[in-house]
């Protein structure tokens, strides 16, 4: 059965510092149709962003070879977001998410990425496999639609 | 480049202007800049001033964190003024402001060095 306000749109591109931008950009300008507040238009590029750079440098260890995917789905009043790359893949995620550490001390990480994630969206899961690569997916609701939908 | 920096000497201290994007991407530019600065011993304080700076991620967190360290290790000190809502919601998530002050203005985070000194 297909939900008839189900609305996607599939992204992707070189893992090149360049493109965080546009990452950021693309998906706010995809989820401008859901009419977000500006606070949340900003939470959702935040979260791109850090996890943009994720595949970048983590998933590719900044080989621009490698390719970043993003799928971003609107259902009703909530925005799924899945950022992926087919790099390396996390070894210890645990560890990863924990605030503060950073695997790449070196490249000056503040090891903010995973709980600025986990704060600003509703759901938060992460799965990698060992030289296949990390997908994260997340869901915000976006409230302003709060109203339509109850 | 998404990102501008402007620099304004003032005293022993250094105000750094950013507008536009701090992001993975542009936060290499201000750190090379930075370091310069600093390593070659023309300012002792850094002033972070970052009205027109529109957006911000951990990757920019790294960046002030990074020239704090650098700072610090060289008996200087830091602190940040006029802070959007987003920003500052990054800074105090991160515990910066453990570690630096926060002042609405350039002309406070001026005094406020100057009178430690």
């Amino acid at each position: 059965m297909t939900d008839a306000t189900r609305n996607f749109m599939k992204l992707q591109f070189a893992a090149k510092s360049e493109n965080e931008s546009f990452a950021r950009v693309a998906v706010a300008a995809f989820v401008t149709q859901l009419d977000p507040t500006m606070d949340e238009i900003t939470d959702l590029k935040t979260v791109v962003s850090e996890a943009v750079t994720n595949c970048i440098i983590h998933g590719y260890d900044s080989d621009a070879e490698g390719i970043v995917y993003i799928e971003v789905a609107i259902e009703q009043d909530v925005v799924s977001l899945t950022i992926e790359d087919k790099g390396r893949g996390i070894e210890d995620m645990e560890l990863a998410k924990q605030p503060l550490y950073t695997s790449k001390p070196e490249l000056e990480r503040s090891g903010m990425g995973f709980t600025i994630m986990e704060n600003f969206m509703d759901e938060f899961e992460l799965i990698s496999d060992i030289d296949g690569g990390t997908s994260i997916r997340m869901k915000k609701r976006i409230e302003s639609k709060k109203a339509l939908y109850n | 480049m998404n990102l501008k920096m402007e620099l304004e000497k003032h005293r022993d201290a250094l105000i750094v202007r950013l507008s536009g994007e701090l992001d993975h991407h542009t936060a290499e530019s201000v750190r090379l800049k930075l370091d310069e600065e600093i390593l070659r011993g023309r300012c002792r304080h850094i002033v972070f001033s970052l009205k027109a700076l529109e957006f911000m991620d951990s990757s920019g967190l790294g960046v002030i964190l990074g020239r704090y360290k650098l700072i610090k290790q060289k008996g200087g000190r830091m602190a940040v003024c006029d802070v959007n809502a987003s920003v500052y919601r990054l800074f105090d998530m991160s515990g910066l402001f453990k570690i630096m002050p926060v002042f609405d203005n350039e002309g406070l985070a001026l005094s406020e060095l100057e009178v430690a000194l």
